[in-house]
């Protein structure tokens, strides 16, 4: 992954590396097809970035898009099991919200800003209030 | 549709229309041979008897092979299985995963994995005792029963010892995806047994 990839670039997400020659595992034919079933393309981001995700809600019989905007504080797990967490302020309170990276409910996620950070996962924002729990933008 | 024999691959997650995660098992089960009908006239029982996983001929007894060939089987099958009850199954019949259609309810049998020798603890549940204040009494089983009156352990306490590798049988097991094609059978939650373990499903 590039140090300092664009904003919005799309990563191709390649199957796992697999020495030449053996079959592809059966679990790794599945999760191939699987991925494909993902309801928007992922750009590249890290910890740090700011995001806005667009969810897909049903509620009773209406289906919406819920935005939700903050922090990327970490990225989990590998293959089709990867998941992201988004940290947010919601009226002086610490919301985080944990997304499968190729869920179908994703319509889109919007890289707003890259972050500067030093670490993959940021938890150490959990203790920080205002002005301070804060992320720097990369400078470019 | 009376069963089917398959291994245990692994698990993974899928997505359902809706969007949600579903944990599942993969199965490879089948295609099964059936090698034997057995019946009440004959045998005392009915029962379809099925052969699943090629191995070398090498690896069979020479009665084990007859017997397999008897079928109409050209190669070593390495497991059989017997599945009670009758049906329209015939001798050389191919069982495949499209016998089972996705969302039907299944039992899943397998060997659960071993655990070795265990405590009470981990065995049966046992509470701990206490660790501080100069206890010794931290994972002991307790009182296994009364002194001179019955003067012996009564039959079935529960203690120590081997843990797993024992049959188990898990019920109400559904149906996520056939694949007829790659012969898989995905299954909601998990499965007993190890991965590359082999179970047997059957229909309900």
């Amino acid at each position: 992954m590039p140090l300092c990839a664009a904003l919005g670039a799309v990563v191709a997400y390649p199957a796992r590396f697999v020495p030449k020659g053996t079959p592809l595992d059966i679990i790794e034919k599945i999760e191939r097809d699987e991925r494909a079933k993902r309801g928007a393309e992922i750009p590249e981001f890290k910890a740090g970035d700011t995001l806005k995700v667009h969810f897909k809600v049903v509620e009773g019989t209406r289906q919406r898009t819920q935005v939700y905007q903050g922090i990327c504080i970490k990225r989990q797990g590998a293959g089709l099991r990867e998941t992201f967490t988004v940290r947010k302020q919601s009226f002086g309170v610490g919301v985080e919200r944990t997304f499968p990276l190729f869920s179908p409910k994703i319509e889109k996620i919007d890289v707003l800003a890259i972050g500067d950070v030093r670490r993959a996962k940021l938890y150490y924002l959990r203790q920080k209030v205002g002005k301070q729990a804060r992320v720097r933008e990369k400078q470019r | 549709m009376i069963g089917i024999i398959g291994r245990k691959r692994g698990m993974t997650q899928l997505f359902d229309d809706e969007g949600n995660v579903i944990p599942v098992t993969v199965i490879e089960a089948g295609p099964c041979v059936v090698t034997q009908i057995k019946t009440a006239e004959h045998d005392g029982y009915e029962a379809v008897q099925m052969a699943f996983g090629d191995c070398k001929d090498k690896a069979l007894s020479k009665p084990e092979l007859g017997h397999l060939h008897k079928a109409g089987i050209k190669h070593g099958k390495r497991h059989l299985a017997e599945f009670r009850g009758g049906g329209d199954l015939a001798v050389g019949d191919t069982v495949t995963v499209q016998a089972f259609s996705e969302g039907q309810s299944v039992t899943v049998t397998g060997v659960s994995k071993g655990k070795g020798f265990q405590g009470t603890v981990k065995r049966h549940n046992f509470a701990r005792g206490p660790e501080s204040h100069g206890s010794h009494n931290v994972r002991q089983p307790g009182s296994i029963g009364a002194s001179a009156y019955p003067a012996r352990v009564f039959k079935g306490m529960r203690m120590s010892g081997h843990m797993g590798s024992r049959t188990v049988t898990q019920l109400g097991v559904t149906v996520v995806r056939t694949d007829a094609e790659n012969n898989l059978l995905l299954v909601r939650g998990a499965v007993p047994g190890a991965t590359d373990s082999v179970v047997i499903i059957k229909g309900r």
